[in-house]
């Protein structure tokens, strides 16, 4: 008996040595999955339904697909062999260890602003995952760009690496926030316009909203009457990020899983720190005049509004209110006014689902129109909601309807 | 819980290709039908396409009764015991063949070429039970031809019938709609709206 | 041979209303649950949209959302010395099938008994005598009381969102409500429904007549609402498409609409759908259930272990499930034998319309399943009884469910059967007529029962479950009393005609009436007298419980929904707090 009392002795202190020789290991390691999350790693390098961080997503760009590298710590086909200082390179200078330049999908444009201990967490945290082997397919780029040496060029026009230097009159937080938005949350890779070479606009232009997967990524800019989050309170935001909806809006498309996989395991310092950096962004660059409301009497907003009447009006309401918290306002809705009416259609192609959390579990979904509605039917319908109800945006035509369909 | 963009199980969509009616049969079905709402200011059963939404019906699974309970043995049941017959395509293709056997062996004219009032009276008989069939139940029939022809009178023009939602216009309901809150204090006054079919634009 | 899966805590036998709680309230336990669903996952957005849900043709007529009885059905006879024959379609009552079960497609008129309904024997028999038991009547009392259940009520009506009025709060009676109800710890989540023209007509002539007309407690949402689940439900829209339908847009409380979005985020449940369960299986001493085995949609057979199991059905498929598996004895009405199968009972429905002419317009579209007055003077106990020849009741309603033509199209006394006359008549009134209905209760008799058939089987084999119903004479009574309550309160509405339709008799299986199946699997207070204790815990089988209306020994004349559920949360709460402590019988037989 007292030889077993001592075999569990000892091995207690043999953890207990373990521990205490990797004092910061725990720590290391929950920052590290932290900050993962954060980075919404897992979005781009991970393919539903099958092991997480393996890679092998195809991600379109406007060049070509490209696929999202494995992140595991497997040997032959992940990071396995990588140093820490070689994920660093690749994080912050978009090279990889064999000197191989990265495409820009990979968004080390922002992750140049990500510090070192930062990265490192990240390091250790993948490192603690059970490698996959798994040869993620080459890019499908054509030449000139598929040589991957020509990103050099690219990096010398679009890629400022560095750190941020705090802005001293701004707060702590705003700082905080800006690190983060900037850097690791990579906000601007969806809500920033991109130019024709792919890469994000800078100046007034940043997070005027951009287009990503087919969907509109709302602008991100202040400002009464503006679009994106010009009327969103900072709670509204702060809501929306944490829990997937507020009483304005739900996150779908894309968004739903950056709240799911990211934005809601936010601590509540660094929500308040992102929200107070987005509040903080100067107005939006109007292109040229404020829209003009299409005319209530113009033969597409007649036939809209009988569209609207018999499939919108049930959720959205007979005014464009909506259900506070539950169904989408139309009226004074950004999204519906967006200048480039992407995501209207989409939605009223394929439909959208509310992101389920924790604190809203019911995903409503708005259901798929292809089915029902012609080009010009969506057209019209389309051009009603964002012309109804106080709003003002362009008409939607038809053909645009059939190049999204 | 599982979702898909695009995801959706619209109505299927009527067919005027997939019919099951032979030539007479269809006829019969025509007069019949004409008789059970016949045309007055608005359009009669086959004018609104009934005829059309049964044989298209017939022919699928319905007509085969696919998830009705259609194991032997068949016995006539009490009339409080329901339907007893063979799926529903054979019990029209049985009914019609009897009833035009029955009027050819007592040198009456074929049921298309009787008068109306004379239809009417055969159409009565079938209902009450009192003509039997040779091979199926009278009353089984009609009450099944009388079924289908509401279904195809009043049913969303998407199935076939309803043609231009006359019949919803005749009685002012309203169709597919999904909100009537504007409409909930209408103290008894009518409410009167274009109706619509849950189809869109699939509506041949 | 049946593929062995490795057991699992608790599993549960179909996914509807009942399915659903008892996996909520014992995942939220700790427990692990696996429910087993023959149907397939569906849900709003695609199944049943906005903008594909209202289809007559479709969903009523073709059977969308009901069961399949290719699969499954029951034999049918009014009489013992009939031949029974089998239910080939669907007609007097629509179970469904899929996730969320026939909840999906009810009207959501939701309902608590009286607590008298609860003391049915003893307390006619305290009030009347013994000859208020009629012969043949086996009615008995449930074993369980209104007041152990009316936590359960409350807490379900939170979590469907209930719009109503109380009438009575703690025993004070409150304007506006029912008066006769039980006491209520608390108020209905939601206030009642806005009203449309044709309730108020019934209303006020009944507030003339005397009675006490209050709004239909109802699960079509007044407003929107959060349940304490977080769930999240959206005003009705009065579309007219709730019963035999399923909601388009989140504003009817169903399983799906209430329990399954937090349910499904917990890692302790599992849903397999396509899950065709043949029978439990028992231990060698007949002491356990073991598990089910069931069938995929492949006609694979496994064998899935389990602590416990719940049958939770609907009524109809729990019985056979007894039957099927031998579990208890089947009741023999000759000698009043054997529990499984015995007081089945139904619902009598009967009603009166109320043509106007063309200066008021019903408008019968803009309407909701529960959407509606009531009064409930002739429900129950509520009235004396004595010198009727009757025991029981039910309430008389004005519901505005609807304006589907296919199904509504309501033709004065005298309107030929087709023909120029008949569309005539239905132009001329389907914009002008109003229904009101009595709803009433149906004792449970020696005469009404379930067994296996020894002729038909089902598509896997087994026989058929069979069906011996008919209404009996104090029914009929109650019910002609009541529809002469309806007709005069209908004969009070302003209208220019009434045409009385009074219970028809025999019951004839065709004519759809209402899906208020009870019994056969009936709780009470001794093995002799029931299949379940009041805890919905087998008897024969203490590691298997059953949910549903097939737990009720008699049918009260109010909707099952609410007391359905009510039950299960009563059970489900006895497993959590006892059961799991003590595994074996929660009642010493």
């Amino acid at each position: 008996m007292r030889q077993v009392i001592g075999a569990i002795i000892l091995s207690g202190c043999a953890g207990a040595a373990w521990a205490q020789s990797d004092a910061n290991t725990w720590s290391t390691l929950q920052r590290g999955l932290y900050l993962t999350r954060v980075g919404d790693c897992a979005a781009c390098h991970s393919v539903e339904g099958e092991e997480p961080y393996a890679g092998g997503l195809g991600l379109p760009t406007p060049f070509g697909t490209i696929y999202a590298a494995n992140i595991t710590p497997d040997n032959a086909t992940g990071l396995g062999e990588w140093s820490q200082d070689e994920f660093y390179d690749a994080m912050t200078e978009g090279v990889r260890p064999d000197g191989k330049r990265l495409y820009p999908a990979f968004p080390y444009t922002h992750f140049t602003h990500v510090t070192r201990e930062d990265s490192d967490a990240i390091f250790t945290y993948l490192n603690t995952l059970d490698p996959v082997r798994n040869d993620v397919e080459s890019p499908e780029i054509p030449f000139p760009l598929n040589v991957r040496t020509a990103m050099r060029g690219w990096n010398m026009l679009f890629f400022d690496e560095g750190k941020l230097e705090p802005v001293e009159d701004k707060s702590e937080a705003w700082n905080r926030g800006r690190y983060l938005a900037e850097g690791l949350a990579h906000c601007g890779a969806c809500h920033t316009p991109r130019n024709m070479l792919g890469a994000e606009k800078g100046g007034n232009a940043a997070y005027t909203g951009g287009v990503i997967e087919g969907w509109f990524a709302p602008s991100l800019r202040g400002g009464p009457g503006g679009e994106g989050l010009a009327d969103w309170s900072e709670e509204d935001l702060a809501e929306f990020l944490r829990h997937g909806r507020n009483g304005r809006s739900a996150a779908f498309g894309p968004m739903a899983e950056v709240v799911e996989k990211s934005t809601r395991y936010l601590s509540d310092e660094d929500l308040e720190a992102i929200v107070a950096y987005f509040k903080d962004l100067p107005f939006g660059e109007v292109d040229g005049e404020a829209a003009e409301p299409v005319a209530e009497d113009d033969p597409a907003m007649t036939a809209g509004a009988e569209i609207y009447a018999t499939q919108c009006s049930a959720c959205h309401g007979p005014e464009g209110e909506g259900v506070a918290g539950q169904f989408a306002p139309i009226a004074g809705s950004s999204l519906a006014q967006s200048s480039d009416p992407t995501t209207v259609v989409r939605m009223i192609l394929e439909g959208a689902r509310a992101v389920p959390t924790e604190k809203y579990p019911t995903a409503q979904a708005m259901p798929a129109y292809h089915w029902k509605l012609s080009d010009e039917e969506v057209a019209q319908v389309a051009t009603y909601v964002r012309n109804a109800f106080g709003n003002a945006a362009p008409a939607v035509s038809a053909g645009t309807v059939a190049d999204l369909r | 819980m599982p979702w898909q963009p695009g995801e959706a199980v619209p109505p299927t969509a009527f067919d005027p290709d997939v019919t099951f009616f032979t030539e007479e049969e269809r006829a019969f079905v025509t007069a019949a039908v004409d008789r059970l709402i016949p045309a007055d200011d608005y359009p009669s059963a086959s004018e609104l396409g009934v005829v059309d939404f049964i044989d298209h019906q017939l022919a699928g699974a319905y007509g085969r009764g696919d998830i009705y309970y259609m194991k032997g043995p068949f016995r006539d049941g009490l009339p409080t015991q329901g339907y007893q017959a063979q799926a529903p395509a054979l019990l029209y293709r049985q009914a019609i063949a009897d009833i035009r056997a029955g009027l050819a062996r007592n040198d009456l004219a074929d049921f298309t070429e009787l008068e109306p009032e004379e239809q009417d009276r055969l159409l009565m008989g079938l209902s009450e039970g009192e003509d039997e069939l040779e091979h199926t139940d009278a009353k089984t029939f009609f009450d099944t031809l009388w079924q289908n022809t509401l279904e195809g009178y009043f049913g969303d023009p998407v199935h076939g019938g309803n043609r231009d939602m006359e019949a919803w216009k005749m009685i002012g309901f309203p169709g597919a709609r999904y909100d009537y809150r504007p409409w909930i204090n209408h103290g008894g006054n009518p409410v009167k709206l274009e109706p619509v079919s849950v189809g869109g634009r699939m509506v041949p | 041979m049946s593929r062995i899966l490795p057991e699992r805590e608790v599993v549960i036998v179909g996914f509807g209303w009942t399915g659903a709680i008892m996996a909520e309230q014992l995942t939220e336990a700790g427990m692990d649950v696996l429910a087993l669903e023959r149907g397939v996952w569906r849900d709003t957005s695609t199944d049943y949209a906005v903008n594909n849900a209202q289809d007559e043709v479709r969903y009523r007529y073709r059977d969308e959302l009901f069961e399949d009885l290719s699969r499954e059905t029951l034999t049918f006879r009014n009489t013992s010395d009939q031949q029974a024959l089998p239910m080939r379609m669907l007609g007097s009552f629509l179970p469904g099938t899929n996730v969320g079960g026939s909840g999906v497609h009810w009207n959501g008129q939701t309902w608590r008994f009286l607590p008298s309904d609860f003391q049915a024997r003893s307390h006619n028999v305290e009030r009347y005598g013994e000859d208020a038991i009629q012969d043949d009547m086996t009615i008995q009392d449930w074993g369980v009381t209104y007041d152990e259940l009316e936590p359960h009520y409350d807490y379900f009506e939170k979590i469907c969102g209930i719009s109503g009025k109380a009438g009575n709060l703690n025993g004070e009676i409150q304007d506006g409500g029912n008066p006769f109800e039980g006491w209520r710890s608390s108020e209905y989540p939601n206030p009642p429904m806005e009203m449309v023209a044709a309730p108020l007509k019934f209303r006020d002539a009944a507030r003339e007549l005397g009675y006490n007309p209050f709004p239909g407690p109802s699960a079509n949402m007044s407003q929107g609402y959060t349940n304490p689940l977080g769930v999240q439900l959206a005003p009705c829209t009065y579309c007219g498409f709730c019963e035999k339908y399923a909601c388009g847009n989140y504003s009817k409380a169903t399983a799906t609409t209430t329990i399954l979005p937090a349910l499904m985020r917990r890692e302790n449940f599992t849903l397999r759908t396509g899950a065709m369960v043949l029978r439990v299986e028992k231990d060698s001493s007949n002491s356990r259930a073991t598990g089910v085995t069931y069938l995929n949609t492949e006609g694979e057979e496994f064998f899935q272990p389990a602590q416990m199991v719940i049958l939770a059905g609907y009524i109809t498929h729990n019985v056979n499930l007894l039957m099927q598996s031998g579990i208890g004895e089947i009741y023999n009405p000759e000698t009043g034998e054997g529990q499984v199968g015995r007081n089945y009972a139904y619902q009598i429905m009967s009603g009166a319309s109320v043509f106007y002419d063309d200066d008021f317009a019903v408008n019968p579209f803009v309407g909701a399943g529960a959407l509606g007055q009531v009064i409930d003077e002739f429900n129950g106990d509520n009235f004396d009884h004595t010198g009727l020849g009757f025991i029981g009741g039910g309430y008389i309603a004005q519901w505005q469910t609807n304006g589907r033509p296919i199904e509504s199209h309501p033709v004065p006394e005298g309107t030929p059967k087709f023909g120029a006359g008949w569309k005539k008549a239905v132009r001329e009134s389907y914009n002008h007529t109003v229904g009101v209905g009595a709803h009433g209760a149906v004792m449970s008799f020696r005469g009404n029962y379930l067994d296996l058939d020894p002729t038909y089987t089902d598509a896997y084999g087994r026989p058929l479950m069979r069906l011996t119903f008919d209404f009996k004479q104090n029914d009929i009574r109650m019910s002609n009393y009541l529809t002469g309550k309806v007709a005069e309160i209908a004969n009070a509405m302003g209208g220019r005609e009434v045409s009385v339709s009074p219970v028809k008799t025999p019951y004839d299986i065709a004519p759809y009436q209402t899906t208020h199946n009870t019994g056969g699997h009936i709780m009470g207070d001794n093995p002799g007298n029931s299949v379940t204790n009041k805890y919905n815990q087998s008897w024969d089988l203490p590691n298997l419980f059953l949910t549903g209306a097939g737990n009720f020994p008699q049918n009260p004349g109010y909707n099952p929904t609410g007391t359905v559920a009510a039950l299960a949360y009563h059970s489900a709460k006895a497993i959590r707090e006892q059961y799991l402590r003590n595994p074996g019988p929660l009642v010493q037989a």
